[in-house]
């Protein structure tokens, strides 16, 4: 996960009033090591074994057949051809994770900007609605979107009287629809943050110095929210990437997304070592995203902070 | 000042409050300011000097009234129509651009063309001695030299009229003793049209060429720091500006009588003191036009005696009020706490003001 911020101005760094032990620090620090880092390690040994011939679990004998069957597929008859079904996957889960950051992106900004420019009292009402979602499961909610999202839903029913049909439950767009509203306060709240420190007078300096609206709103607001505008974009499109409820319970099975193929091969298909690869690739191509979102950030001069 | 600039016609400004009130931020503004001139406006926290700057700059609109530049009205154009720049009191630094591109900034918005951008970039912080410091961002510069950044961020755009809203508040004396110096400097070169806002009085007469002095919303006095400092219309602008000894008295024939059974004699008073023929009125006496005499007008006791380097500051009871006389310090006798002493207005600058 990346966290951005602009550089701190120069202060005392070390030693301030208040500043916590790092002994404190040290507990939760070897949870999550030991918590992302043993079922990692788990993962990359297994997608290096061979799948038993019955039952779950792994052969323990060294094969490199795993990474090769995410590209390759042999035929009956013996010989191999190029098997793009899980370049696929992959491709649907970023083009569903990029099209649900592009929506999410340009529905935040405008809503973090006006936010922001409400007084104290409002600001704080206006934000905990914003994390309402979080108080319900997630479950729960995706279930209520399937109400809703439904032929015989509000929607449906609405447009209905009008003659217009209304069919999207289980197809790509309701998963698309799910993603965009399981992750908006997602982007939304990183922004605000940012939004909610501009200082407004510069947008008046700006306008002082000739600058019209959409300037200032390019060249001096913009550029002021980044920081939040980057870490809303990783927040998104990499929880999204990953992504498994919206494409099941939404888009029906139809229109897998890479977790589901993943969790496939845990569950029913019972291949551990080839969920395992495939679990590895999206990993790689995950961290390969992170980078180029710091390489983005920091040829700016903002500090990014990399887990 | 007879030549029309900048006018300012019968301005008002109300606002809402929160609370559900109002405030006359401005009340029936008008001036002229004249071409070239280093114009002030001064007044105590809250009469409305921000707000006025603001409404020339098109960041407030004014209520009613007109503000009309070299014979064109601009109250009803925005911000970036109008030929005036400001320089804010937080100076307002684009933090994510360096040094450079803030000048830029204002010159990239009338298209000027890219060389002449860095030439003009150039010569700005040349102005403003910060040459070399293009590259550098706003954050690692000192306050002194962010506030220069913001002056050339401004002169760069060589606008018809410069508004500066307390520009050095928030930097050192010395500091701004030697900003006030090289402001008035600029001022000359350029030929810009300055309007300053301050609320420090002794800022305000070492640099303006005319102050209008404001109370809540309103002009009070409107003159050159001479005749203001001299003249002062009312005991309001006596005591803001500068320090004044306001006494109240009550006319008698040939004088004003004052406290402690004292009394000022007429041809004591600036000739053209307004005099009613009979009832009270407020005598203003600056401290340094105080000297001690041998049998003067007014007589008091010792009450405190404050050396404060280049004059020894008197404070002097006369009758029940405080008299503050000012004495240089070298060559006149100090007299000691609680001795009776005589003092005597000097030079006909004491006067009556309206109170
Ligand atoms: N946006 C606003 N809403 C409500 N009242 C305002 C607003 N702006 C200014 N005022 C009020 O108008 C009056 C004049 O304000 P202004 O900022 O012009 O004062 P000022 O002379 O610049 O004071 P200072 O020397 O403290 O900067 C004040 O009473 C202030 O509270
Ligand atoms: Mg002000």
């Amino acid at each position: 996960m990346t966290a951005v911020t602009t550089p701190p101005k120069k202060q005392a760094q070390r030693g301030r009033p208040g500043q916590s032990s790092p002994k404190l620090a040290y507990l939760p620090i070897i949870f999550l090591a030991f918590a992302i880092g043993v079922p990692l390690l788990i993962i990359v040994v297994y997608s290096f074994l061979e799948k038993p011939s019955q039952g779950t679990g792994v052969k323990w004998v060294f094969t490199l057949e795993n990474y090769k069957a995410l590209f390759i597929q042999e035929k009956l008859d013996g010989t191999t051809a190029l098997d793009t079904r899980y370049i696929k996957v992959l491709w649907t889960s970023f083009y569903y994770s990029l099209l649900t950051t592009v929506v999410t992106l340009v529905l935040s900004i405008p809503v973090a900007m006006w936010i922001a420019t409400r007084d104290a009292r409002k600001r704080n009402l206006l934000v905990a609605l914003v994390t309402l979602p979080f108080w319900i499961s997630i479950l729960i909610r995706t279930y209520g979107m399937r109400q809703i999202v439904a032929d015989e839903g509000p929607i449906g029913k609405f447009l209905g009287i009008f003659n217009i049909e209304w069919s999207i439950l289980y197809s790509p767009p309701a998963t698309i629809l799910g993603l965009i509203y399981v992750f908006l306060p997602f982007m939304i709240l990183p922004i605000y943050a940012s939004a909610e420190r501009f200082d407004f007078r510069l947008a008046e300096a700006a306008y002082d110095l000739g600058a019209k609206r959409m300037t200032v709103v390019r060249r001096v607001i913009l550029p002021s929210i980044r920081p939040g505008v980057i870490s809303g974009i990783a927040l998104v499109f990499i929880p999204a990437l990953g992504s498994f409820l919206q494409s099941d319970m939404l888009g029906g099975g139809k229109t897998n997304m890479v977790a589901n193929v993943i969790a496939n091969n845990f569950g029913q298909a019972r291949n551990w070592p080839f969920g395992s690869a495939l679990a590895v690739l999206l990993i790689v191509l995950t961290l390969l995203f992170v980078l180029i979102m710091q390489g983005a950030a920091q040829r700016r001069g903002d500090k990014v902070e990399l887990v | 000042m007879s030549e029309k600039y900048l006018e300012i016609r019968n301005i008002t400004k109300v606002f809402q409050t929160p609370e559900g009130g109002e405030v006359r931020a401005l009340d029936d503004v008008t001036l002229d300011i004249a071409s070239g001139e280093f114009f002030i406006l001064l007044g105590p926290s809250g009469c409305g000097k921000t707000t006025l700057l603001r409404s020339i700059a098109g960041l407030e609109y004014p209520d009613s009234g007109e503000i009309i530049l070299q014979g064109e009205r601009i109250d009803d154009k925005p911000p970036y129509d109008r030929p005036v720049n400001t320089v804010f009191q937080s100076y307002a630094l684009f933090p994510h651009m360096t040094v450079g591109d803030n000048i830029a900034f204002g010159l990239e918005m009338e298209n000027v063309d890219k060389d002449e951008v860095a030439k003009r970039v150039e010569e700005a912080l040349e102005q403003v001695q910060l040459a070399g410091y293009a590259k550098r961002m706003p954050s690692q510069l000192s306050g002194g030299q962010q506030q220069r950044v913001a002056l050339a961020r401004a002169l760069a755009k060589k606008p018809k009229v410069l508004l500066l809203d307390e520009p050095l508040s928030a930097l050192d004396l010395k500091l701004r003793r030697g900003m006030q110096v090289e402001l008035k400097r600029l001022q000359r070169e350029t030929g810009i049209t300055f309007v300053f806002v301050t609320h420090d009085q002794e800022e305000a007469m070492s640099m303006g060429d005319r102050i209008a002095v404001f109370s809540q919303g309103k002009i009070v006095q409107l003159d050159t720091p001479v005749e203001v400092y001299r003249r002062p219309v009312n005991a309001y602008v006596a005591d803001f500006i500068g320090e004044t000894n306001l006494i109240k008295g009550t006319v008698v024939s040939g004088g004003i009588s004052l406290p402690g059974g004292n009394v000022l004699p007429t041809d004591q008073l600036a000739a053209d003191s307004v005099i009613p023929a009979s009832g009270d009125v407020t005598v203003a006496i600056r401290p340094e036009d105080l000297v001690l005499a041998t049998n003067g007008m007014i007589s008091g006791t010792v009450r405190d005696v404050i050396f404060t380097g280049d004059s020894v500051r008197v404070h002097v009871t006369v009758g029940d009020v405080e008299v503050i006389a000012s004495l240089a310090s070298y060559g006149t006798e100090i007299p000691e706490q609680g001795s009776k002493v005589t003092l005597n207005p000097e030079h006909r600058a004491a006067r009556t003001v309206a109170s």
